[in-house]
């Protein structure tokens, strides 16, 4: 058999094979050596490496947002919540063909071209396993609706999360601001740390303002995740701290009765607790609903607030500047007596005109017409019958640099330091203001101007309130504020660093003089002191909104109503111990006896007759009325 | 001489009757059974302790191990007889996969025979070592160049047609059990170390010509698989990181966390090895390796005892093969080697390699199981 000339030896055969055989298995333990020593190197020398790696692999840390701080009135009442909102979402993975569903959603719910387009973007994005938001804040209905079909919805899941909600509406808007969603331009000023699963921020008032207070601080969770990143397991935990509870001095009842009567008007009004500074209502209206901008307001909707004419987005009371008229008037009555520029008993005689030396132009009282008060006025009646020629003649006798600086004690003409964001600063003008913003110099006629509330001047309804606190409180420089408790630890008030040292003869002579606007018979705002049982201080105002010639009358039958005469009332009471002092505008009011001055009484009036009251109760049912209801989209 | 003794005392135990009889080697199957009942263990953690891998593997060994009884049962000579039959079928069908084969995955690997499908690659890495042993079992030993040119050829033919499908995995596989009974059959050590140097010198043919993107971006990732984590490199960098956080003693069975959370790959298949490193350390790859060592040191005894030298060739390269296997497995797993598609023997999920690796110690039975005729050469 054996070709090839072969000469087999078996025996060579066999001691060659085996020779082989032992070099063979030489070099299997050689290379199982080799192997093993691999193995060795992995798992004993660079073991605590792979340790490190396998477990980056596999643990991650995960953000938990916590509870944003509630806020609460002075009487318990909630003003800032926090609800579960439903969001309806689709597990791609699980759901399968996802154009099938939506369509059967459709039927169901109604799902708009927005909300899909949205879900497609996000789709292609997800990682199929976890949830992709389809629709955003579930009704009640739509909730059972889902429940009930859930059977054929396969893939579908409702998730709930707490959203800021303001059960008040739109009660306290401007002051408490609302929260959104974080925009481009704050996520730059931000620390990332701390908004690690937090959407959203304070974007005005309140809300931002205490932002870092509210927030609290977020937790972190350690998970275990799969090689796709699905959470298999949670191995730590690190809970959340949540934000600090708030309680502002705002009194929800009062700022409901303000607010109802200025809810026809463009205005606004704050009132100020004489003794802490506390805003006990500060009303901007017209208001609106800040629900409305948590979840994304509608482009229609955002455009219909922006371009209002009556401008609802804007703050009158932090940052609408309005000439103060005849509101300044004691103010500036009481700087002339404190300072020697005349005493109580001087008087003197109004033509209805005043003249100064070396202008032709006189100046009009507003009664001219009635050929104005005549002999005798004194501080007193100026004030109450406000005659602007008594002003017009002790304003130049003051001198614009006492009256401003004066004026600056009682917080005019810059910020009052309220704890609110973007507080405008007024105009208290002087010399060098005029210098700087006009480029001329002072005149005698611009002290004149000035001397009755026009002219360059300007406050916010903010500053009139502190003014009328100030002079209530014979000088307490006390500064405005919203904040009463953080979690239950009250907020000590706090004063401005320059005190007003006055006489108490000139504070008792302007606190009559403004007792007697509303309860003498010749006051201004006589008309709102009937019926009423405590003594109210008050002094109406008026500012033109157009200039009208000397000669020209003003008749605002002849006038666009947007160009009527703003009206104005500044107030405090009760008079001998006075609790709560106010200032409110009523724009294009025309008179502040007429339009202004009710309100304030109104307020007032609620305000003194629950002064000491014990509502406890009644807030916490309607804390719990509040607490069952979830956010709807509407 | 007291290697022979040893092997003649192993021998008597086993009983000459009941192994003539029946043609079972109880020592093989002994160890058969350990590594398959390990090997079970380890893949129902692998496959996400799923029971349907284990189950359908369990099903594919029990094949396995029926139709090593059977083919046991045939004379070592039929196989001698028959070789050049087997292998010329084995060519047949080789040739016929790259017209008519089934594609999968990219590679065209499989002949769909209407009942079933098949892998003409598997019966290859028997019919090659076969044709070979027969080949040079009839020439003069230490083989002359002109047969040792005559194996090469027997080997290069399917080497070739296997690597246009493309599978390196198993190219290489063939080729090694070709190229052992060559050198078993004594091939000289200049022809040894003309083949080191020649491949050698291949090298960059083969690189530049032979290989496909895809092996070369694997030889690459090996050098540096932080070059593409995400990609390429994600297999190895997982594999490594599974074994190493291992450490010595393993996170336990069924806690490995690289293999339970899906960070490893193909864990089931040619990664399982990675599995067992996790989760029963370095302690359980030795445990492994020792089983592996066993088994081939005693397929090397059956070899040095064969009766004739086809049996001895044969018996030594399905041996060495073995051991390659489990080499080239371990190697690319760890990274010492390009990732190639070499499963760990009996381990790794799949039913292919199993009836094939049976088939190959069903004759290693045969061979066993013959008639000791100690000084005939017939």
């Amino acid at each position: 058999m054996l070709r090839d000339n072969a000469i087999s030896d078996p025996r060579q055969e066999q001691r060659l094979f085996s020779m082989r055989v032992m070099l063979s298995v030489c070099i299997v333990l050689g290379l199982t050596s080799i192997v093993l020593f691999r193995y060795y190197d992995l798992q004993v020398n660079r073991h605590l490496d792979y340790v490190t790696n396998s477990n980056k692999n596999r643990i991650h840390i995960r953000s938990v947002a916590p509870t944003r701080g509630l806020i609460f009135d002075r009487h318990g009442q909630l003003l800032a919540d926090n609800r579960p909102a439903f969001t309806l979402n689709i597990i791609p993975e699980s759901a399968g063909d996802t154009d099938q569903l939506i369509a059967r959603l459709d039927t169901l719910l109604s799902i708009s071209e927005k909300d899909i387009a949205r879900f497609k973007k996000r789709e292609k994005r997800s990682k199929g396993f976890a949830p992709v938001p389809l629709k955003y804040n579930l009704t009640e209905q739509e909730r059972a609706i889902l429940a009930v079909n859930s059977h054929v919805l396969q893939g579908t899941e409702v998730s709930a999360q707490l959203m800021r909600f303001y059960p008040q509406r739109e009660l306290l808007t401007h002051t408490l601001g609302y929260v959104g969603r974080i925009n481009d331009r704050e996520i730059k000023n931000i620390d990332p740390e701390s908004y690690r699963g937090t959407d959203f921020i304070g974007k005005i008032g309140l809300e931002k303002y205490y932002e870092e207070t509210l927030l609290g601080k977020v937790g972190t969770e350690q998970v275990e995740t799969d090689a796709r990143g699905r959470v298999m397991r949670v191995l730590g935990k690190n809970d959340p701290v949540p934000g600090s509870n708030l309680t502002i001095h705002i009194d929800s009842q009062l700022q409901r009765v303000a607010l109802d009567a200025l809810k026809d008007e463009r205005g606004a009004l704050v009132a100020i607790d004489v003794k802490t500074g506390g805003i006990l209502s500060m009303v901007s209206t017209p208001s609106y609903d800040p629900n409305l901008f948590i979840s994304g307001i509608s482009q229609k909707q955002y455009d219909g607030l922006l371009n209002s004419p009556d401008r609802p987005l804007f703050n009158r009371a932090l940052r609408g500047q309005y000439p103060p008229g005849s509101t300044v008037k004691p103010l500036f009555g009481l700087i002339g007596l404190q300072h020697k520029i005349y005493d109580i008993d001087y008087s003197i005689y109004d033509p209805g005109y005043f003249f100064m030396e070396g202008i032709k132009r006189p100046w009009r009282d507003h009664n001219a017409d009635q050929g104005g008060h005549g002999y005798g006025v004194d501080l007193a009646e100026a004030i109450i019958e406000s005659c602007d020629v008594f002003f017009y003649t002790t304003g130049v006798k003051t001198g614009i640099d006492l009256l401003s600086k004066e004026s600056a004690l009682f917080g005019l003409g810059d910020v009052t330091g309220i704890d609110l964001p973007g507080e405008k600063r007024g105009i208290m003008p002087t010399r060098a203001w005029k210098k700087d913003n006009r480029r001329q110099d002072w005149f005698n006629g611009d002290t004149i101007n000035m001397s009755i509330g026009q002219g360059f001047m300007l406050t916010t309804p903010l500053q009139l309130a502190v003014m009328s606190a100030r002079i209530a409180s014979r000088g307490k420089t006390v500064i405005p504020k919203l904040l009463k408790s953080v979690d239950g630890k009250d907020i000590a008030p706090e004063f401005a660093p320059d005190p007003i040292q006055y006489d108490d003869k000139y504070w008792n002579y302007i606190h009559q003089a403004m007792v007697d606007v509303v309860h003498s018979k010749k006051g201004t705002a006589r008309g709102i002191s009937e019926g009423i049982s405590y003594k109210l201080a008050g002094k109406t105002g008026t500012a033109q909104v157009i200039s009208i010639h000397e000669k020209d009358k003003y008749d605002s039958s002849k006038i666009d109503k947007r160009k009527w005469d703003h009206a104005l009332f500044v107030a405090f009471a009760p008079a001998d111990n006075p609790q709560i002092a106010l200032g409110l505008i009523v724009e294009n009011g025309e008179h502040g006896s007429r339009t202004a001055a009710p309100i304030a009484r109104k307020v007032i009036d609620t305000y003194l007759a629950n002064y000491t009251p014990n509502k406890l109760h009644n807030d916490a049912s309607r804390l719990a009325k509040y607490a069952l209801a979830p956010i709807e989209d509407n | 001489m007291y290697k022979y003794d040893f092997v003649r005392q192993l021998d008597s135990k086993g009983g000459d009757r009941r192994q003539n009889v029946l043609h079972i080697d109880f020592t093989l199957l002994t160890i058969l059974l350990v590594l398959c009942m390990t090997g079970l263990f380890v893949l129902y953690s692998a496959s996400e302790q799923s029971l349907y891998y284990v189950k359908r593997q369990a099903t594919f060994m029990l094949t396995g191990f029926a139709g090593m009884l059977i083919v046991a049962q045939f004379p070592v000579r039929f196989w001698q007889r028959w070789a050049a039959v087997f292998y010329a079928s084995a060519l047949i069908a080789l040739a016929a996969v790259l017209f008519f084969g089934v594609e999968a995955k990219g590679a065209t690997r499989w002949l769909n025979l209407g009942f079933a499908r098949f892998q003409p690659s598997e019966i290859a890495k028997i019919a090659v070592p076969m044709m070979v042993s027969a080949y040079l079992s009839r020439r003069i030993i230490p083989p002359k160049l002109k047969h040792v040119a005559g194996a090469l050829l027997i080997v290069a033919i399917p080497a070739f047609l296997i690597i246009r499908q493309p599978d390196l995995g198993t190219s290489i596989l063939v080729f090694t059990s070709g190229f052992f009974v060559l050198f078993l059959a004594g091939l000289r050590k200049r022809y040894l170390a003309g083949a080191f140097f020649g491949a050698l010198a291949a090298a960059p043919l083969l690189w530049l010509y032979v290989m496909r993107d895809y092996q070369k971006q694997r030889v690459l990732t090996l050098l540096s698989p932080e070059d593409d984590r995400f990609g390429a490199g994600w297999n190895i960098i997982q594999s490594t990181t599974a074994i190493g956080s291992g450490g010595l003693a393993g996170k336990g069975w069924t806690e490995g966390t690289q293999s339970q959370l899906n960070f490893l790959p193909e864990s089931h298949t040619d990664f399982i090895i990675a599995v067992l490193a996790e989760e029963f350390g370095l302690l359980g790859v030795i445990g492994l390796c020792t089983i592996y060592l066993l088994l081939i040191g005693y397929c090397m005894i059956i070899a040095v005892n064969a009766q004739s030298q086809f049996a001895r060739l044969m018996a030594g390269s399905i041996s060495l093969t073995f051991f390659i296997y489990m080499f080239v497995n371990m190697s690319m797993v760890s990274g010492l080697l390009p990732v190639v598609g070499v499963p760990l023997p009996l381990v790794s999920y799949g039913g292919s390699a199993i009836v094939t690796l049976f088939f190959g110690f069903g004759i290693l039975m045969a061979i066993s199981s013959e008639p000791k005729r100690i000084g005939s050469w017939r």
